[in-house]
């Protein structure tokens, strides 16, 4: 009790602040500092937080109007549908903005059509569908703009995607009704989307498969099919031998079996 | 022509009689049918209209100008669209007029030629005996002479020594071409070529076609990886090898694999890798639908179920793809156990089968 009651009045008497005064010191001086900081980050990110918020309670409503019936009301999915949860932006990107998504019927694959969404909602639908969990997120421009080593992409395509989308992108067939489409043509963000996410039957091609710079080689070789004709001139589609079989039936031995007509037939 | 001339028609041409059949070699028939002969002529347009002969006679003629013009238009094509180095699009360019320009020429005569025949020369049907194949009695004892007087003059059947000894170098002559066509197959016994592929215990699986080795934790659910056995660009003959021991890799969730006894190790956490080389007739199997988990073979749609071990489920394959047994090393890259445990691709003779 002593000391207690000698001891501020000495500290007092040689000037010195009791050890409590420092910590109540450190504790303002954090409190101000947090406080500031905290207060200038929020004015500059509240508002792209606010607008992403907006974003993804906008596709919410959209979501729930056009989509819970088959995925669910949380995405969760149903007998119907797969969930989307951790699916990412990118899908939902790809499949709406491609028209795949909402399905017109059920049938061996969802196929593209005319899209049921504008760019906002589809983006909306995206972020809210991103605030579900993470996945992959809609690709960086900087990996669309068709520039690239068209060389490289055409090698990687050869090798990843050629077998199911034809070397030339013209598409084809898989098993019972469903088909891999063809590339002539897509926007390169979906053609980005589709090898990051494997909708439907299509496998992934995640960055540690071909990276994001070989994804963009990939969309370089596209674009150089899509600006050049085929040097070999009339390409028919570029189907191989099922067209160019069906047109030399048709039409070559056509002409023949015209000559031979008129060959034989007598003049009038 | 409407002008018949002097000759009758068809006497340009030598006729001759059909061969008298020798006796007892004819069979007579007498329900034969008889031969209706020709059907009566009918004069043509140009035979009975000066006009329309005229006509026609200018037809044939402006298909002749028009191979003329089809020569001039591929030279001046030829020329004016010369070949620029690089430039596909020109090589397109000037093929694609000169072969026009020869088309037009070489057609335009043969149409006219036809033209011709059909509209102006002479129309009536006639029948050409084909000459007959047997010479006269004069040309055959000719040659039987020359012969006999060839064999007298050499001594062919008189000098024995020299025709057989002939008779043998002619037998022993075509022995090159088989050892030189043996020579084509493989030096070594195919069958161990066939048998075994540059797969061995540790060799990590690479990405096709960089060759960057690959983490199990990169094999993502859905994923499919082209793979090559590490160092697959070292080797003597990468491409041969690349034929054998191209591989697909595919990650399911473990619970949708159904494992035979004795391959539990072979996959590493649902990581599952398949020879690409399809059983049937060898083409690259690697259409993977990542839902059904169905592998599809373009050339003749055999389909293979990944869940089952690629057992067949359709097409004309016999056998399931074979499995590379996989784990992973310490760095955590997949890596082979061993080589494929039976031959991969399409069966051949000395093949064993289970």
């Amino acid at each position: 009790m002593r000391t207690e009651s000698t001891s501020p009045r000495r500290s007092r008497g040689r000037g010195r602040r009791s050890p409590l005064a420092s910590a109540a010191l450190l504790l303002v001086g954090l409190l101000a500092t947090g406080g500031v900081y905290a207060a200038f980050t929020t004015a500059a990110t509240a508002e792209t937080t606010q607008r992403i918020d907006a974003l993804a309670d906008e596709g919410e409503k959209l979501f729930l109007a056009n989509c819970a019936s088959c995925h669910g009301l949380q995405a969760e999915g149903t007998d119907a549908a797969p969930t989307l949860i951790g699916v990412g932006a990118a899908a939902v990107d790809f499949q709406v903005g491609t028209g795949r998504m909402p399905m017109a019927a059920t049938g061996p694959q969802a196929e593209a059509k005319p899209v049921q969404f504008t760019d906002e909602q589809v983006k909306a639908l995206a972020a809210y569908v991103a605030t579900l969990a993470p996945g992959p997120a809609i690709p960086d421009e900087k990996y669309l703009t068709g520039e690239g080593d068209v060389a490289v992409g055409a090698e990687l395509f050869r090798t990843n995607c050629a077998m199911c989308h034809n070397v030339a992108g013209a598409g084809g067939a898989l098993t019972e009704g469903k088909f891999a489409p063809d590339l002539h043509n897509v926007d390169p963000a979906h053609i980005y989307e589709a090898m990051v996410t494997g909708p439907q039957n299509m496998p992934v091609f995640n960055d540690l498969n071909i990276t994001p710079e070989d994804k963009a080689n990939i969309i370089a070789y596209l674009t150089y099919l899509d600006n050049n004709s085929s040097p070999g001139g009339l390409d028919l589609g570029g189907l191989g031998p099922v067209s160019e079989g069906l047109f030399a039936w048709i039409f070559v031995l056509g002409a023949v079996v015209a000559v031979t007509v008129w060959l034989t037939a007598k003049s009038n | 022509m409407a002008d018949q001339g002097s000759a009758a028609p068809g006497t340009a041409v030598e006729k001759r009689e059909a061969p008298i059949p020798s006796a007892g070699t004819a069979v007579v028939r007498s329900d034969r049918v008889e031969n209706p002969g020709f059907p009566p002529y009918r004069p043509r347009v140009s035979d009975l209209d000066p006009k329309k002969e005229r006509q026609n006679e200018r037809r044939v003629a402006w298909f002749f100008w028009a191979s003329i013009i089809g020569t001039v238009f591929a030279i001046t094509a030829y020329i004016a669209f010369p070949i620029v180095e690089g430039d596909m699009a020109s090589v397109r360019l000037n093929n694609g007029l000169l072969g026009l320009g020869i088309a037009l020429a070489l057609l335009s005569i043969g149409l006219g030629a036809v033209h011709w025949s059909k509209a102006l020369m002479d129309g009536h049907d006639l029948v050409e005996q084909r000459h007959p194949t047997r010479g006269s009695e004069e040309t055959r004892a000719r040659a039987a002479e020359i012969f006999t007087l060839g064999n007298k003059e050499s001594g062919f059947t008189r000098r024995k020594l020299i025709r057989n000894s002939l008779i043998g170098a002619l037998a022993v002559m075509p022995l090159p071409a088989i050892v030189i066509f043996r020579d084509l197959a493989p030096a070594a016994d195919p069958n161990a070529l066939l048998k075994h592929t540059m797969w061995e215990k540790g060799m990590r699986l690479t990405k096709d076609p960089n060759g960057v080795p690959i983490k199990a934790s990169d094999v993502t659910l859905g994923s499919v990886f082209q793979v090559i056995p590490e160092g697959l660009y070292d080797t003597e003959h990468p491409l041969e090898e690349k034929a054998k021991a191209a591989v697909l890799l595919m990650r399911l969730k473990p619970e949708d694999l159904h494992v035979s006894p004795g391959r539990e190790s072979w996959n590493y956490d649902g990581i599952v890798a398949y020879s690409k080389i399809c059983t049937h007739v060898g083409c690259p199997v690697a259409l993977y639908e990542q839902q059904t988990h169905h592998l599809l073979c373009p050339c003749h749609q055999s389909q293979f179920d990944i869940t089952h071990e690629a057992e067949v489920i359709f097409g004309p394959a016999k056998r399931p793809l074979p499995q590379l047994p996989i784990s992973v090393d310490a760095e955590g890259y997949l890596v082979a156990q061993s080589d494929f445990h039976e031959p991969v691709g399409p069966s051949f003779w000395e093949r064993v089968h289970d």
